[in-house]
């Protein structure tokens, strides 16, 4: 049949697309836009970096400029993922350097990245504009002076919550004096000084800088001299926000807060001393995102900044803020969008603050539009849940950890099944759920007869057998993500529905029941899913075949058994797939 | 909250794949002693059973590293909960927990092995000298997070091990020679063998030797010290060749080994 278009007017057509699942319809009508649309596809999403292969992607999408990665399992951030598993982003970068001259951007998630990966990158990509690194590991200071020398039209680094072996600050100083064109700069995870007057000529020269996070290193009095030069600032991050009480760092402070009037996020704030917070009152009315979670603040002095800020869309803090606080933050910021309280003593024995699932009644009836919550706290009912439920329909993620696993409802020490079950009935869209506390398969029953939007699930000590979890495989729908740790649950649900698991990206469970004979049978009955064994006690064919294995990562790809396996990981059924292709 | 000694793997489902039912497999696993041959107890239905009642087996699942609770009573004499013996639970990023151990402002003069400050970001406490007073003092960090990096010699991927899950620096010795080196023996029913001869990496009779380097900066041989102060002072390890061992210098810089090959 004859196109009535051009395929140039279908390339511009396509541009427009910006969703990869658009863009992947769009691929699948016929083999012409499957063509059209691979050379006009720029930006490429690897949810798993072991599901494909380097060499597939770049044979598909030749003409990508940015890239956004992700590599160990979400359990790793718990230390669950043994150090030198994998995700190493080298290989990717050394075969994109050679197919994607014009990359741009960079974004990655648990990735190990070397200095040489980031050598390479500041060495292949003359257009390079853009480096996230989201939680990874395994560089140091003198890969960030690479980037910093050799990256001349970079706008965004960002080394959010990243492991850097910090050498020194001297990489900051690599930014040649004629660089001008950052506009987002995130150091908070380092530790070390940089040089203070470089990050001021830094500040000066970028009239485009927009974000700039600092690290703890740069103290409170030296940050009035870069707001003074960055008033264009929207997002800021403080370094340690203390010091020796002084006038005219206080009066400094406010000057150069009020100056910049386009400032909607702070972050920052360690070392809080109560008596500075005052000094950003005149930008609180402006400031949707507040990030006080390493601000170890007293309830009072957090209700008198929030109360401050009503427009506030997101807050991350500290337990401090304790059930009162959450109840004036519930009656100031009715625009709150998304609430994270972590806990401020995990481990100690008794609670060292008032805060109860109380606070998050309170809030979840006051703040209509609240959609996201992560939850520390020590106590909970299915009541309370039961509440929040019907108070808030609209949550999309909900993750709720009760400090000690296996906590009963504390009212009437019945497990929390009905609570989660009316979090699940009720709140029909929602795609994240963690769940804590004392759990049946009851609870994963109605997981899987509710839960058809929820894409991650998060499971740990519940359970009883493997009805639960073949409830959640067999009912949920959109299922994309499931990690799951200490539950008895075997191998029956998992071989039953061993077909979902080629509809998700990855399963993880540790310290469960899976034996390895059940292992090596799924890997023998789904080619195309990497079901890999993890166990530190040695080759698990030392040990009975019913032996359960310690952690269990499966995953569907096309790209075959990983090649860069550790001796602790075991892929099932490689031999076999082997001799067979 | 102790898993007792002769912990077993126990598959309370125990569904065989090839008789298609019926009893559970048993492996009981016994190692050389202690930390070795304790595997973290799973928990099955066997737990529950009359349903549930909320203090049963709490805690008690997790992994090996867990299972090393039950040696040495200096653990159970801390004060944290047996939350703190499982891996990863409560599940808050090790980034998050450093931070939080660096802020701690009350002392926790419980723990008998001595405070520890086993950051993995050893650097941003000690780089920070400003002007005034400030965090200098966050004396009694509590430290609930013992993993400290190891590296070895000739491997160029590190690995982490938790130091508050040994008492001692034999055990710590032993999980290390069996994390680097070659899996060690395993006993099943009746039979015994051995794989090769264990690796000493505290007596110095071997060819690698084990260093740590401390709050300095300074690189140290590990077992000089009391097993306290060694934790209160440990910033990282490194397993190395004891031919470079030999007068270890301050500062020494660990950096720029790029040997592909491993030494394994």
């Amino acid at each position: 049949m004859a196109y009535s278009f051009p395929e140039e007017v279908l390339e511009y057509v396509f541009a427009f697309l910006s969703s990869d699942k658009d863009r992947n319809a769009v691929s699948l009508v016929c083999k012409s836009w499957y063509e059209i649309e691979r050379w006009c596809r720029r930006r490429i999403f690897i949810g798993n970096c072991y599901a494909v292969s380097p060499q597939i992607v770049i044979r598909r999408f030749p003409e990508v400029r940015a890239v956004k990665i992700k590599g160990k399992p979400h359990f790793a951030d718990f230390n669950l993922v043994p150090e030198g598993w994998g995700a190493y982003l080298y290989p990717w970068i050394s075969a994109m350097a050679r197919s994607y001259p014009w990359l741009e951007e960079i974004k990655l998630k648990r990735m190990v990245v070397t200095d040489e990966s980031l050598e390479l990158i500041s060495k292949s990509f003359k257009n390079f504009k853009v480096l996230v690194l989201s939680s990874c590991e395994g560089f140091t200071t003198d890969g960030l002076a690479s980037i910093a020398a050799n990256c001349r039209n970079l706008r965004e680094l960002d080394l959010r919550e990243s492991e850097v072996e910090d050498l020194s600050g001297h990489w900051l100083s690599h930014f040649p004096d004629n660089f001008t064109s950052l506009v987002s700069l995130n150091m908070s995870c380092l530790g070390s000084e940089v040089s203070f007057s470089a990050l001021e000529r830094l500040v000066s020269r970028c009239p485009n800088l927009k974000t700039l996070r600092l690290n703890r290193a740069v103290p409170v009095e030296k940050l009035p001299s870069l707001l003074r030069r960055a008033p264009q600032l929207v997002e800021f991050g403080t370094g340690a926000y203390s010091a020796e009480i002084q006038t005219d760092i206080f009066s400094n402070l406010v000057e150069a807060f009020s100056g910049c009037k386009h400032l909607k996020s702070l972050s920052g704030f360690w070392d809080v001393v109560p008596a500075y917070l005052p000094a950003m009152y005149n930008v609180c009315s402006r400031i949707t995102s507040l990030n006080l979670s390493y601000a170890t603040v007293q309830s009072p002095d957090l209700v008198e900044l929030i109360s401050q800020c009503p427009n506030l869309k997101c807050l991350w803090v500290l337990d401090y803020i304790e059930d009162a606080g959450l109840k004036a933050l519930s009656s100031y910021c009715k625009d709150l969008q998304e609430l994270r309280v972590f806990p401020s003593d995990p481990y100690g024995a008794e609670p060292n603050v008032s805060l109860t699932e109380q606070g998050l009644v309170t809030v979840s009836a006051g703040c209509p539009k609240l959609q996201s919550v992560l939850y520390f706290c020590r106590q909970m009912s299915n009541a309370a849940l039961i509440a929040i439920a019907r108070n808030r329909p609209n949550f999309i993620r909900f993750r709720l950890c009760i400090i000690e696993p296996q906590a009963p409802d504390y009212l009437t020490l019945e497990p929390l099944d009905t609570g989660f079950g009316a979090i699940v009935e009720n709140c029909k869209e929602l795609r994240r759920l963690s769940l804590s506390g004392l759990l049946t398969d009851r609870v994963f029953e109605y997981i899987g007869t509710h839960a058809k939007k929820l894409e991650m699930l998060s499971i740990a000590f519940a359970g009883d057998s493997d009805l639960g979890l073949h409830h959640v495989l067999s009912g949920c729908e959109s299922l994309r993500k499931l990690e799951i740790r200490d539950c008895p649950f075997g191998h029956k649900a998992l071989l039953a529905n061993a077909a979902k698991l080629e509809t998700m990206r990855s399963l993880w469970m540790s310290s469960c029941s899976v034996s390895y004979g059940a292992c090596k049978l799924l890997g023998q009955k789904m080619p195309r899913l990497n079901v890999e064994v993890i166990d530190e006690r040695g080759s698990p064919n030392s040990r009975p075949e019913t032996c359960p294995v310690e952690k269990l990562y499966v995953y569907r790809t096309v790209a075959g058994p990983r090649v860069d396996k550790p001796d602790f990981v075991w892929t099932m059924d490689e031999d076999a797939a082997l001799r067979l292709s | 909250m102790c898993i007792s000694k002769e912990a077993e793997l126990e598959l309370g489902l125990g569904l065989s794949l090839r008789s298609g039912g019926g009893g559970g497999g048993c492996v009981e696993v016994k190692g050389k002693g202690s930390a070795w041959g304790e595997y973290g107890r799973i928990l099955t239905a066997k737990d529950f059973p009359n349903g549930f009642s909320a203090g049963t087996g709490r805690a008690a699942a997790g992994t090996k590293r867990a299972a090393a609770d039950s040696v040495g009573s200096a653990e159970c004499g801390s004060p944290s909960t047996a939350v703190s013996q499982v891996v990863g639970w409560p599940p808050i990023r090790a980034y998050r927990m450093n931070t939080l151990v660096n802020q701690a402002k009350t002392s926790n003069a419980d723990e008998d092995e001595g405070v520890g400050r086993n950051e993995k970001k050893e650097n941003s406490k000690k780089k920070i000298n400003h002007g005034s007073d400030k965090n200098d003092t966050i004396v009694k960090e509590r430290d609930h997070l013992g993993f400290v990096k190891v590296n070895m010699d000739g491997l160029p991927i590190g690995r982490k091990v938790d130091l508050k899950a040994h008492p001692s620096y034999e055990t710590l010795a032993q999980t290390l020679e069996e994390m680097f080196f070659k899996h060690p023996s395993v006993t099943i029913r009746g039979g015994k063998e051995q794989s090769t001869q264990p690796f000493k990496l505290l007596d110095g009779s071997s060819e690698f030797v084990l260093t740590y380097e401390d709050k300095e900066g300074d690189w140290m041989l590990v077992g000089d010290v009391p097993w306290g102060m060694f934790l209160s002072t440990v910033k990282r390890l490194r397993i190395m060749k004891t031919s470079e061992a030999n007068g270890l210098a301050p500062k020494f810089q660990e950096r720029n080994e790029k040997q592909r090959a491993r030494a394994i």
